[in-house]
């Protein structure tokens, strides 16, 4: 299934692909990106941290079987030639490169391949890529101590590696991401490896600085012929985003991700403007409901409180148009995202009639619960509050940290809550949310259960005809709309601004920030050395 | 001195116990858990191995103890996090953090305490009030849009600094989050100083080496600095406490390798071995740099006796 990613491209967005493919790319110089989501990288081992900054520098340091091809739209084979799908779409065979190394010089196997999912899969340590790698046979009872390897993984020869699935997914889908690196065996199950990392990656690191940067440099035998193009790769750790506005307009960083504000002052200055690169992610915020939550069970409330939201009013004036608005579940640039579909309009009065006849004419009240997060979280919910007051209903807001806010909405401790939640790149996997048997600790957050949905999903599950399962698929996302377990928010819109010396930058929907930095170069403007 | 120095060290012992204790009650009630941090979507079965694998299965008075057992050897845990032992992130993050407490101490000594006395030799007159209104400005500027604006200034209009970063271990680099970190401090020493000048220069004992003929050169010398340093050492060592506090928003605003960014991100995450270690070295090293101030006491007055 190939499909074109529907990327929104402003600025300099178009522009800056089209010089990288009429240029020729320029051998050496250092690329400066920087790490925008915290005050310090989580972990040098990146299959213990599921956080988006980490993955920033894994993307030069590591390698899974598979890579996300942004232009393209899809995870597609990396660290394989040739992938053989057999036994009716549950067993893929991987043919292996022959020419991968690792930066210690030793040649990747199909041993490193399995022990890294077997690592994986250690329950005991709870590793973020158990949820990916829990497709392949065996790996729950891995992960539950019932077993030391995974059973659905078998090495044919050094350089094949047969891998049976628990059901009929496309697993580049699940396999892309660097939580699920290839690690070399040996080194790895040192205790030096956490504090010097070896991968699979265009660069070998150099250094960390806690808190301060990572420095990576070339891997001469990287299996890409005349890749990577930088000679050094440096991610800064910079949380703060007016410092790293100095930074970016002091020419001392080639990228810095814009929150709104920003978005809207780099679009007012002529001599920024040119920078912005942006590109609608794989994220949907909402606010979702608990059916458990007596007037949250009935749909025609939950109906009343999309059409009650004046949502592009907030997405304009609020979020500064940093976002798209949300029509259903399915993001933008997901590839069964339905064009045709309208999001709630902004109707009160309909919104006053749906509730009175749910049976509260006068309205009710609830707590939503939020953190402080300055695109989705309290701003929001405090903007939204008298909108709802409006026709009746009451929200009293509880604030909670970022940290317990994930914990509530696993656990079900709430009434309402607001989030921003992985919609893609799989389709499939992100309605499949919403399946009965997704446990509310998996990402089924509403507990919410619906047969005619469920009927949806298993169909598609059980299809081989892609289209019809595209079909079935757009329905499942459809009903959501109709049954509106949350109110549909929007899109998230990344932006990154990328200073015009820096060539190669792909409008990756799935986290703008995850770069494929052997492509990346930079021309001799550049003023780093 | 020796029996002081002991005695003093024995004092430290309850402190950190305390510390540590309350650390723990803390985050034995603070909502949320490093498990749920870890991963958006694990089975209850799975992170019941992990919260065994962690200890975090056990009473908190238990975790305390096996705490405090194993702090009594050094060892300070490992973190939940990054799997590294929390000495080694700590020992990674305590010298950049040193590096920037003492040049922001540094600024502070050097330029508040001559301000300080300065203004006092001559009250009311145009130094002492320039002095006051940059002390009290000093106070007033909240770090993070003074650290932003200097980064305009000496980076972006001037070219003259790095507006972030580490670089090679601080040089350059150093110089804008030392004087963002500094500034509070330094108004506050010049406020101590010139109260401190300004009581002592009407005390009776410069009065009477005034009427013995003594030089006013001598008298400020000898007699009412000498008398300051007192005043202005404990306020430097109560500064040094409290700049390891304030180093956090610098640390993060700057990308600055120090402890105060880690600590954040421990809290955050809920990596209690990370958290309880690093408040642990704020803490030790708030006492060690207080005891230091108290022997300094007794150099600088002789009246002072280590009893």
């Amino acid at each position: 299934m190939i499909f074109k990613v529907m990327a929104i491209v402003a600025g300099l967005g178009l522009a800056l692909a089209g010089s990288a493919e009429a240029q020729t790319p320029r051998k050496g110089g250092t690329i400066r990106m920087t790490a925008p989501y915290g005050s310090s990288f989580t972990s040098l081992d990146i299959h213990t941290t599921q956080r988006a900054q980490d993955e920033i520098y894994a993307k030069g340091l590591h390698r899974s079987l598979y890579i996300w091809d942004s232009a393209e739209g899809k995870p597609v084979p990396e660290l394989a030639k040739e992938v053989i799908v057999s036994g009716g779409g549950l067993v893929y065979t991987f043919k292996l490169r022959d020419d991968a190394y690792f930066h210690n010089g030793r040649k990747m196997t199909a041993d490193d391949v399995i022990w890294s999912y077997n690592r994986i899969m250690d329950g005991s340590k709870a590793y973020p890529g158990a949820r990916y790698v829990r497709i392949i046979e065996g790996a729950a009872e891995v992960e539950k101590g019932k077993a030391k390897d995974i059973s659905g993984l078998k090495k044919i020869d050094d350089f094949t590696v047969e891998m049976k699935l628990t059901e009929k997914v496309d697993p580049g889908f699940y396999l892309f991401t660097a939580l699920t690196s290839i690690y070399p065996a040996d080194e790895a199950a040192k205790d030096s490896f956490i504090q010097h990392p070896i991968g699979l990656g265009p660069f070998k690191f150099v250094e960390h600085v806690p808190g301060s940067r990572i420095v990576l440099e070339r891997w001469d035998r990287f299996y890409k012929p005349g890749k990577p193009y930088a000679d050094k790769l440096i991610v800064s750790v910079m949380g703060e985003a007016a410092a790293r506005d100095v930074a970016f307009r002091n020419k001392e960083i080639d990228t810095s991700v814009l929150g709104p504000a920003q978005y809207v002052a780099y679009q007012a200055d002529p001599d920024l403007k040119g920078t912005i690169v942006e590109v609608a992610e794989v994220f949907t915020r909402y606010m979702g409901m608990n059916p458990a939550f007596k007037p949250f069970a009935d749909k025609r409330v939950r109906q009343a409180i999309n059409y009650a939201i004046d949502t592009d009013l907030i997405i304009n004036k609020l979020v500064k148009g940093k976002a798209y608005r949300a029509t259903s579940w399915l993001p933008l640039t997901s590839p069964l995202y339905d064009k045709t579909m309208k999001p709630y309009p902004f109707d009160p009065a309909k919104a006053k009639q749906l509730l009175a006849d749910a049976g509260y004419p006068n309205g009710f009240e609830f707590e939503w619960t939020t953190s402080q997060n300055e695109s989705w979280g309290l701003p929001i919910v405090t903007a939204v509050i008298p909108m709802l007051d409006r026709v009746g209903i009451k929200a009293k807001v509880k604030q909670v940290e970022a940290a317990v806010l994930s914990e509530v909405v696993r656990s079900g401790d709430y009434q309402a809550y607001v989030y921003s939640q992985q919609t893609g790149p799989d389709p499939q996997a992100a309605l499949k949310c919403f399946h009965s048997a997704t446990p509310q600790t998996a990402c089924n957050y509403m507990n919410f259960k619906n047969a005619d949905f469920d009927k949806l999903i298993d169909e598609a599950g059980q299809t081989d005809d892609s289209a019809k399962r595209g079909q079935l698929l757009q329905k499942a996302n459809a009903l959501l709309y109709e049954e509106a377990p949350v109110w549909f928010f929007n899109y998230n819109k990344a932006v990154m601004a990328v200073q015009p010396w820096l060539k190669g930058v792909q409008l990756n929907a799935t986290e703008l920030t995850h770069q494929n930095v052997e492509d990346l170069w930079v021309d001799a403007t550049s003023p780093a050395k | 001195m020796l029996s002081f120095l002991i005695r003093r060290l024995l004092q430290t012992i309850p402190t950190v116990l305390a510390v540590v204790l309350l650390v723990f009650a803390l985050f034995s009630v603070v909502p949320g858990s490093i498990v749920s941090t870890m991963s958006d979507d694990s089975d209850p079965q799975v992170e019941a191995r992990m919260k065994k694998q962690l200890g975090l299965d056990e009473p908190v008075y238990i975790r305390f103890g096996t705490y405090i057992a194993k702090l009594a050897t050094g060892d300070f845990g490992t973190s939940f996090r990054t799997r590294e032992p929390v000495t080694t992130m700590i020992a990674k993050r305590a010298w950049p953090t040193l590096q920037l407490i003492f040049a922001s101490m540094a600024i502070a000594v050097v330029v508040g305490v001559p301000l300080g006395f300065v203004a006092a030799l001559r009250p009311g007159g145009l130094v002492d009030s320039a002095a006051m209104v940059l002390a009290v400005s000093g106070l007033s500027l909240a770090k993070f849009w003074l650290g932003l604006l200097l980064m305009y200034l000496f980076a972006l209009k001037l070219g003259w600094l790095p507006s972030f970063g580490y670089g090679d271990g601080g040089g350059k680099y150093l110089i804008l989050p030392a004087v963002t970190l500094g500034v509070s401090p330094m108004a506050l020493l010049a406020r101590t100083t010139r109260a401190a000048v300004l009581e002592i220069m009407t005390a009776d004992f410069v009065r009477t080496a005034r009427s013995k003929g003594m030089s006013e050169t001598r008298v400020v010398k000898w007699h009412v600095m000498r008398n300051a340093l007192v005043l202005i050492l404990t306020t430097v060592g109560l500064q040094f406490g409290a700049l390891m506090g304030q180093a956090v928003v610098v640390e993060k605003l700057f990308s600055w390798p120090g402890i105060g960014s880690l600590l954040v991100d421990s809290v955050l995450q809920r990596d209690i071995p990370a958290v309880q270690g690093s408040i642990l070295v704020v803490v030790l090293f708030f006492l060690a740099i207080n005891l230091l101030i108290d022997l300094l006491y007794g150099v600088i007055d002789p009246r002072i006796r280590y009893a």
